[in-house]
């Protein structure tokens, strides 16, 4: 077949222009698929690889105080391999030229070297080694361009103190760093601060004890059972509950945020992956569908239907061969870079880039089989027929008037006009194709895209609706009515409202969920929970709020009744009802009323916070007056908390989305000027003899374009349909404990699909109509019809 | 010059050393276009003989072109027989006609159906390559005059040209037969006499045995036999005494 190996090199060729739109569609869905699933196996592995180099632990503990002796118990216990202890405290950290409350959090390592778990990564410096030294969580002295030699004033338990930063670096057990209270990670307002123990446990009143423990276990101990052990152990001295590494906060929230990304990055190219394959599919069965004369010429001379099957699939291995190749180059290309762009937002000290063959060979594969059920398809159709019967011009169907000139209106319809409305109706499987092709590139685009949309609402709801308090206070530990008092006095504050929170799991049969539960007064003014249409749900009186995310985990409705086990205080363990489902769409939190939380408490009546209102011009003067209170632990602007919102998940999505959208637009512009050009093949000789007839170059290039502006306008209505469909389907699956995305598409964005779907028609129709008017005219005369 | 041009009338007087190579009985050929049935052949019986040179005279829709293609095995009839040698056309299935026409048949189209794509050498050796003693393409194509034009692609070809590289890549394996479709009938005449002496001599040298449909009268008298199909049957047959030379015709 050395001759005919000539015509495909030579018809690949002729077809380079369409060649080239298939394999830039191919190309987008592989490189999408690539990109997002590499960077999940990137970040995942270079999770693994740091927790295991920097030996974070597996079962972590916090207590009130413990005696130092303790931890050899702990060592003792059935099935503990290494236990570390340390102690932490809250703090406040003063930088000169920053406004805002920066809270941090300090943590002992042993005054030599590393402590046996959850060692410290050094980025730059060295560890501390004298009292007045630390080490500085790497995200915060980026953000304050904190170098090694620098300065740092901080309040530790009531007084000032200055630090010197020996080092900047990170730790396995914060790579998520989120501050107290805090809903995101925010890293301009919140520092870790490694110090030498000694000198923490003088400053903390600490000397001989710790509050915090880890360990890890040893050869097939079950996580379970050291849990209860410890807890045993750990009781008489106010242990919270221990919890393994699932608990644990920084590895839940990583948990989550990759189990979000899994789906957005695994979805969005699967999506995109289908589609591509779907009008690859379409594609390669019409442009096969066009050579139907030469398939029959070379049946004639004796080509068996399989070796002009392989003839074809020779081709269309080729145009698939070149997209798939430009997919994986270009798919790990932006892996890197998208991994690259992660690394920014979880704390890993290196990065390592990993693809999995199997991540390339599910891409190449799903694509090949996709081109190859195309071909086959369309070669059968070529072949079935006789070849006498395919060498012919296919039989003239029978037209007859459509749909639109039998309801009467057809005087008004230029000859061109039926043409174009006859030949829709008559290949209705055809136009379809061609309708489905564009609508789902329409349908790709908003996919790609509504997630901005979905976020700003969700941003709305959260910071603008729910919220309506300026500043958030946290204290460092539970104070009493006193505190309201007093900040109530401040200068500036228009009114304070008080909150306190608790740690609990909540039991619904065999379901349980660890979260903590947050107290209001009943008629709570700057907090507004509201339900599914937006309406505010008042704290009761009696009985227990949850959002839907909690409750449908739990498989709860109101009316039901839940299990509450306090994780501390009173340990208590009490039967609530669920008052109200609300909507939610950052945090899991459970609500009741302040009063009963207390009571379930039994700790008297303590305050975790304050929700205040601020007037205009005076949250400087309130924030400097806070800054004095001994049990303040750290303030939440929430005006900085939106920003910090917009600048962690935010961004975090829109990088996705940007890579998204370009390719989703590339696939939209392949599919479309394929369906011309394929058009164009296909109606070429009635076109040129309509041109022999007279006709101008702009009427004929009206009945060919006017019948994709006719497809265009059907499609995108229908595109806008299939992509809240898709929408719809993936945000069912990104729902994580942390922030959850609603269905919700601007107008704008419908909008911006349409006119990208709009651009690549017209593009298309330029191209398509250059060649119209280079068409053949004496060719048509020559050869039959 | 052969036996053939002192062939006698009637199929039954040729000597027994002519082989028989198609047998035609009572074939029936019925399409179904949407609504409409349209009977193109109703109840034919032909014969070709080894290195017979037969002209199929008829008007257009007289059915011509569909008995040709069921003889080359591009279609099937919906009712009859058809032989070639020992093998039963009607009862084949797609695989053993393919096998047929890659060995045993040559076609030749009105409209050429060279692969645009190749050259004239390559349209050639397209079936060269899958045949079992074919000739070289060059070979072939200097047999129809076309030595000098093997490299140039069919739209650098006159349509004569196109057409003798359709007759060159229908010999080039040598086939048994060569069934030709109106070969001249997108041509001019002087073109097309070209092209009828190119069969003629691959008729002559060769001893291919060789059917031409054709609706022109003229070219019948170049021919052996003619037969003469009128409405989907056989309106009758006549053998010329005397063969013309294709250089002589004029229409």
């Amino acid at each position: 077949m050395r001759a005919l190996n000539h015509k495909l090199v030579r018809d690949l060729w002729t077809l380079r222009g369409q060649a080239f739109a298939i394999a830039l569609v191919i190309a987008a869905g592989i490189a999408t698929f690539i990109m997002s699933l590499s960077t999940l196996e990137s970040l995942r592995y270079t999770r693994e690889t740091f927790y295991a180099e920097y030996r974070f632990a597996e079962v972590f503990a916090n207590v009130t105080r413990a005696p130092e002796s303790l931890a050899d118990e702990i060592a003792r216990l059935a099935g503990v391999d290494d236990v570390q202890t340390r102690i932490s405290g809250q703090t406040r950290i003063d930088l000169p030229d920053f406004a805002d409350p920066v809270m941090g959090l300090l943590l002992s390592i042993p005054d030599e070297g590393q402590p046996a778990l959850n060692q410290l990564y050094v980025r730059a410096g060295r560890l501390p080694r004298s009292a007045d030294e630390v080490l500085v969580s790497d995200a915060f002295a980026e953000a304050h361009a904190l170098a090694p030699g620098d300065m740092l004033d901080a309040v530790v338990n009531g007084r000032k103190e200055s630090f010197r930063i020996a080092g900047i670096g990170l730790a396995p057990d914060y790579i998520y760093q989120l501050g107290g209270g805090a809903t995101f990670p925010d890293e301009e307002r919140f520092a870790l601060l490694w110090t030498p123990r000694t000198a923490l446990a003088t400053a903390l009143d600490m000397e001989g004890a710790w509050n915090e423990v880890s360990l890890t276990l040893a050869a097939g101990a079950r996580e379970q059972d050291v849990i209860e052990r410890l807890d045993l152990l750990l009781d008489r001295y106010g242990g919270l509950g221990a919890y393994g590494r699932e608990d644990q906060m920084s590895n839940r929230f990583l948990n989550e945020e990759f189990r979000q990304l899994e789906q957005i990055a695994g979805m969005v190219p699967i999506i995109f992956l289908a589609v591509a394959a779907f009008l690859l599919n379409v594609v390669i069965t019409r442009l096969v569908g066009t050579e139907r004369e030469q398939i029959a010429t070379l049946k004639a001379f004796g080509y068996s239907n399989r070796e002009v099957g392989y003839l074809y699939a020779k081709l269309v291995v080729a145009i698939v061969l070149f997209g798939i190749a430009g997919g994986i180059g270009l798919g790990i290309y932006l892996g890197k870079l998208l991994s690259d762009l992660y690394m920014g937002f979880y704390r890993f000290p290196y990065l390592h880039y990993v693809l999995s063959p199997a991540t390339v060979f599910t891409a190449a594969g799903i694509t090949a089989a996709a081109a190859a059920i195309g071909t086959v398809r369309a070669v059968r159709r070529g072949v079935t027929l006789p070849p006498a019967q395919a060498m012919r011009p296919e039989t003239p169907p029978t037209f007859r008037a459509s749909l639109l000139e039998r309801l009467g209106i057809q005087r008004f319809m230029s000859q061109p006009t039926r043409m174009i409305l006859r030949d829709l109706e008559r290949r209705p499987a055809k136009a379809l194709f061609s309708v489905a092709g564009i609508a789902a590139a329409c349908a790709v685009i908003i996919f790609g895209t509504f997630f901005v949309d979905a976020i700003r609402r969700a941003v709305d709801i959260e910071f603008r609706f729910a919220r309506s308090d300026d500043m958030t206070v946290l204290f460092s530990r539970p104070v009493s009515r006193s505190a309201l008092y007093e900040a109530q006095s401040i200068d500036g504050v228009a009114y304070a409202e008080p909150f306190r929170s608790a740690a609990v799991t909540l039991r619904r049969g065999n379901v349980s969920y660890r979260t903590q539960i947050e107290g209001y007064r009943p008629g709570a003014r700057l907090r507004r929970l509201v339900d599914a249409d937006f309406r505010v749900v008042p704290i009761p009186p009696e009985g227990l709020l949850l959002n839907d995310y909690v409750a449908g985990l739990l498989g709860v409705e109101p009316g039901d009744v839940v299990t509450v086990e306090v994780m501390q205080g009173s340990q208590a363990v009490r039967e609530f009802p669920v008052a109200g489902v609300i909507e939610q769409y950052l945090g899991s939190s459970g609500y009741m009323a302040l009063d009963q939380l207390n009571r379930l408490v039994d700790e008297g009546e303590a305050l975790n916070g304050l929700l205040m209102a601020i007037d205009p011009g005076k949250s400087a003067a309130v924030n400097a007056r806070l800054e004095d209170m001994p049990w303040v632990a750290g303030v939440q602007d929430t005006e900085a908390a939106l920003r910090n919102f917009n600048e962690s998940v935010g961004e975090q999505i829109l990088i996705f989305v940007v890579f998204a959208s370009v390719f989703a637009s590339a696939i939209a512009f392949g599919v479309i000027y394929n369906s011309a050009r394929i058009a164009l093949a296909e109606r070429s000789r009635e076109l040129a003899s309509l041109r022999v007839l007279g006709y101008t170059r702009g009427e004929i290039s009206y009945i060919l374009l006017g019948q994709l502006a006719l497809l265009t306008l059907v499609a995108i209505p229908l595109g806008f349909l299939l992509g809240r469909g898709l929408a719809f389907l993936m945000i069912d699956n990104t729902q994580t404990e942390l922030f959850r995305i609603p269905l919700y598409i601007e107008t704008e964005t419908y909008a911006t699909a349409g006119a990208i779907v709009l651009a690549a028609s017209t593009l298309s129709a330029l191209f398509v109509r250059r060649k119209l008017d280079h068409l053949d005219l004496i060719g048509v005369l020559k050869t039959r019809e | 010059m052969e036996s053939a041009t002192q062939t006698p009338v009637a199929p039954s007087r040729r000597g027994p050393e002519r082989a028989l190579v198609f047998e035609a009985r009572r074939l029936e050929k019925v399409y179904e276009m949407g609504e409409v049935k349209v009977t193109a052949l109703r109840g034919v019986d032909f014969r070709l003989f080894e290195g017979e040179f037969v002209v199929l005279l008829g008007a257009s829709g007289s059915g011509k072109s569909t008995l040709l293609n069921i003889l080359g095995g591009l279609d099937t009839a919906t009712r009859g027989h058809v032989r070639y040698h020992a093998i039963d056309l009607t009862e084949a299935d797609e695989r053993a006609l393919t096998e047929y026409r890659r060995h045993h048949v040559g076609f030749v189209f009105q409209f050429y159906n060279l692969i645009p794509s190749l050259t004239a050498r390559e349209n050639v050796a397209a079936v060269t390559e899958i045949s079992e003693h074919p000739m070289a393409p060059e070979e072939a194509l200097r047999l129809v005059g076309l030595g000098d034009r093997l490299d140039h692609f069919p739209t650098q070809l006159s349509g004569g040209e196109q057409q003798r590289v359709a007759i060159a890549r229908a010999i080039a394996k040598r086939p048994a037969v060569l069934l030709c479709d109106e070969p001249t009938g997108a041509l001019d005449m002087a073109t097309g006499i070209l092209v009828l002496a190119a069969l003629a001599k691959v008729n002559q040298e060769l001893g291919t045995a060789t059917v031409v449909i054709t609706h022109n009268s003229d070219i019948a008298r170049m021919a052996d036999r003619v037969v003469h199909l009128r409405d989907g049957q056989i309106a009758g047959e006549e053998l010329n005494a005397e063969k013309t030379p294709p250089e002589e015709l004029r229409w």
